[in-house]
């Protein structure tokens, strides 16, 4: 089994012998297809009157829920047993991949359908499975894909979003002897023929969780493509596997979550198919695996917490600037773009992810988009302050020297003036320079560096100043023409 | 466009009473490189009457330091900066992003009320002139073809959009061109300039793709920052270079 240390050190954003990030190209597609949901989305969001009323009541939700998890977790375990449904507590992804195992030997389960579900990801559960001698099988269309090329999601919602539909015929070709087309819908057909099949010879299948209901003991999963719904329902045996952080206290506050999701995942008032399983059914068994895995760690971090209400929407990848030109792979983990810079950190530890809430200019489109209002910007500039001062890739005494230098000479007018008159003169000798290290060589990489003046405004000041600070009545200035009154 | 927040406590502006004084903020790089802008504030600001003092004990307003995780080190200087302006009732500031680290993120550094109510005196200059002292046409002439870039900071922590366009509506012969995607980063985010330039730069030439879509000649913002580095990027291009990065302070002045 691959460790999550393992598999983040490989990542583009987190190599330690990288200084800095590195910066992987994302492919084209990827960039504009974000680009395109984003807007979309933001289109459908906006339409409604109340959307901001609805992300306030949600982020209420969220807060009491993350908050009460405790007792929560435990009033759902009650109910869902009490429907049938077979619960285990996880506390890592060991601990869930050894239940699952058990689950396999006990129903003699040689085939798997899986429905999507990014913690599973987290459990690299199709491995787990195929060294067990387990045949798990990808249903969502995009996973699918993903899959079949032996890669790792892109996105949290839109696992292929990388993916072109010519490299889609391509792939089909390849490893389904399909004859090549990038037709959608004749590739979309050849998908369900070869999956069909799979659903009704699956001895188990194996689901996230979108929602948990405490009060219900239910859970919810939607998706569009109805490969959840059969995953769920045509094999004997079916494993829902959800975080700590799914559950909501009753049902009465599914709507709320719903409308929220489908508007800022994929545009759509509602998913196609909305699932609420209560329970076991007759004859069938119904486990459901509740994983930590690192969520409590951000509990212990008040400033952290509303990380823990992502519903993973995957709204904040699609806005994020960096996300659509680096791809998802860059972040090295399960969950890409700006949630995912938030939470990796925790979730696997600063050591390993110290370097994923710099990758962002901190433009807060993130945060503006976000149907449960996690804070993601500030949190980036938290985990910043934390990765510098912990254990991880960022931390350096090199460049804490730098900043204690910087303090210094900007916490007193003279020392500023000496520290701003050698960069000025650095920049102005920059011209004259064959190459430029460093910060410097960054910057001209692409863009001209600023003209320096000949002289600074504090210069001019001292010169020019007094004609500006006399009173009103004493300064002969003409009485102000205040123009155009306007509203604050 | 939703404006969740301005950064004050009550998300209302003070209203400016004729003949208070307020003292100006030039952040560091104006300062250093740009002194025309802050020239042009001052005269904005004197053309409307508003008596104005240049405090020259100030430096920085930290945020190079915060934004990089050094909040101890960011500290430090947010003190000085109080030290320097606690005696003022307005703090004039001609960007949004440094306008923002005063407002809304001294609380983090620093969440002493002496501290935090310093911050929150702090106003980017077309908010103030807009919002505060009320006042949207400033007599302004400039005939030339203008867009807009909007600084993340100051629209999305400040909810600053509208000031600027409005005072820019009232300059006599200034044609505005919209600008595609005008709600899309240019890339700049201070040390993310440097520490991954690939991105950073392959967004600014968006940006400035963009900016040339829109028709315009010159390019403004109430971020000279960001301007700074798309600015870079137009110099750069030969298809781009006619176009010039102004300050809107310095579109405000003209006659």
């Amino acid at each position: 089994m691959t460790s999550p240390g393992l598999h983040l050190s490989g990542a583009p954003f987190l190599k330690k012998e990288n200084k800095g990030l590195a910066e992987p190209h994302g492919s084209r597609a990827l960039g504009e297809s974000a680009e395109r949901s984003s807007k979309h989305n933001r289109q459908v969001t906006l339409s409604v009157p109340h959307w901001e009323q609805w992300r306030e009541e949600a982020h209420a939700v969220k807060r009491f829920s993350i908050l009460n998890l405790d007792k929560l977790l435990v009033e759902f375990e009650r109910n869902a047993a009490a429907r049938g449904a077979v619960v285990l507590w996880a506390k890592d992804a060991e601990e869930a991949n050894r239940h699952i195992l058990e689950i396999v030997e006990r129903h003699r389960v040689k085939t798997v359908v899986k429905s999507k579900s990014m913690v599973t990801e987290e459990m690299e559960l199709n491995h787990v499975l195929a060294a067990a001698g387990v045949r798990a099988l990808e249903t969502d269309l995009g996973e699918y894909l993903v899959q079949l090329a032996g890669q790792r999601p892109v996105h949290i919602v839109t696992p292929a979003l990388h993916l072109s539909a010519e490299d889609v015929g391509r792939l089909f070709a390849e490893k389904l002897q399909e004859p090549y087309t990038s037709e959608h819908e004749k590739l979309t057909d050849i998908a369900r023929r070869h999956l069909r099949e799979e659903y009704l010879r699956a001895d188990m299948g194996i689901s996230g969780v979108n929602f948990a209901m405490a009060d219900t003991g239910s859970i919810c999963i939607v998706e569009n493509e109805g490969n959840a719904g059969l995953s769920i329902s045509a094999p004997p045996v079916h494993v829902a596997v959800m975080g700590i952080e799914k559950v909501i206290p009753g049902i009465r506050y599914l709507p709320l979550f719903l409308n929220l999701l489908a508007r800022s995942g994929t545009g759509q008032k509602l998913t196609t198919y909305t699932h609420i399983v209560h329970g076991a059914t007759p004859g069938r068994t119904f486990y459901i695996i509740i994983l930590d895995n690192g969520r409590s760690n951000v509990l212990r971090d008040p400033a952290a917490r509303s990380s823990l209400f992502c519903i993973r929407c995957g709204a904040c990848l699609n806005a994020c600037p960096v996300y659509r030109r680096t791809g998802g792979w860059a972040y090295g983990w399960v969950y890409p773009g700006p949630i995912g810079a938030i939470i990796t950190p925790h979730l696997v530890g600063m050591e390993d992810a110290g370097k994923l809430p710099f990758a962002s200019s901190l433009c807060g489109a993130c945060g503006e988009v976000c149907p449960v209002k996690i804070d993601i910007p500030h949190q980036l500039v938290h985990l910043r302050h934390k990765a510098v001062n912990s254990p991880s890739p960022v931390r350096s005494p090199f460049e804490r020297l730098i900043w204690k230098a910087w303090s210094w000479a900007m916490a007193g007018p003279l020392r500023y003036r000496l520290a701003m008159t050698t960069v000025r003169l650095g920049v102005r000798l920059a011209k004259f320079l064959p190459w430029h290290p460093a910060q410097l060589g960054a910057w001209t990489r692409g863009r001209e560096l600023p003209e320096v003046p000949a002289y600074t405004f504090r210069a001019w000041w001292r010169q020019r100043g007094r004609e500006f600070a006399e009173d009103d009545d004493k300064s002969g200035i003409a009485p102000p023409s205040l123009g155009k009154e306007v509203s604050a | 466009m939703i404006h969740l927040t301005n950064g004050l406590p009550d998300g209302k502006y003070p209203s400016y009473n004729r003949g208070e004084k307020a003292a100006l903020f030039i952040p560091c790089y104006i300062d250093q490189f740009f002194p025309q802008i802050a020239e042009a504030t001052a005269a904005i600001l004197k053309n409307l009457g508003i008596p104005i003092v240049f405090p020259e004990g100030q430096t920085c307003c930290g945020q190079p330091a915060f934004n990089s995780g050094y909040w101890e080190e960011a500290a430090r200087v947010v003190r000085h900066f109080c030290d320097v302006f606690r005696p003022y009732q307005y703090v004039v500031c001609p960007s949004g992003s440094c306008t923002a680290m005063c407002r809304v993120f001294f609380e983090q550094v620093d969440p002493d009320e002496r501290i935090v109510s310093v911050g929150r005196r702090v106003f980017e200059l077309s908010e103030f002139l807009v919002n505060v002292v009320g006042v949207a046409d400033l007599g302004a002439r400039f005939p030339h073809k203008v867009t807009m870039h909007s600084g993340c900071h100051g629209r999305r922590e400040l909810g600053i959009l509208d000031q600027p366009l409005t005072l820019l509506q009232n300059v006599k012969d200034l044609v505005y061109c919209e600008l595609p995607n005008i709600e899309e980063c240019c890339g700049f985010g201070g040390t993310f300039s440097v520490k991954m330039p690939g991105t950073s730069i392959a967004m600014g030439e968006t940006k400035a793709a963009n900016i040339l879509r829109s028709g315009a000649d010159v390019v403004t913002s109430v971020d000279i920052s960001c301007l700074m580095h798309v600015g870079g990027i137009l110099k750069r291009n030969p298809q781009m270079r006619h176009i010039r990065p102004m300050h809107i302070a310095e579109i405000l002045v003209q006659r």
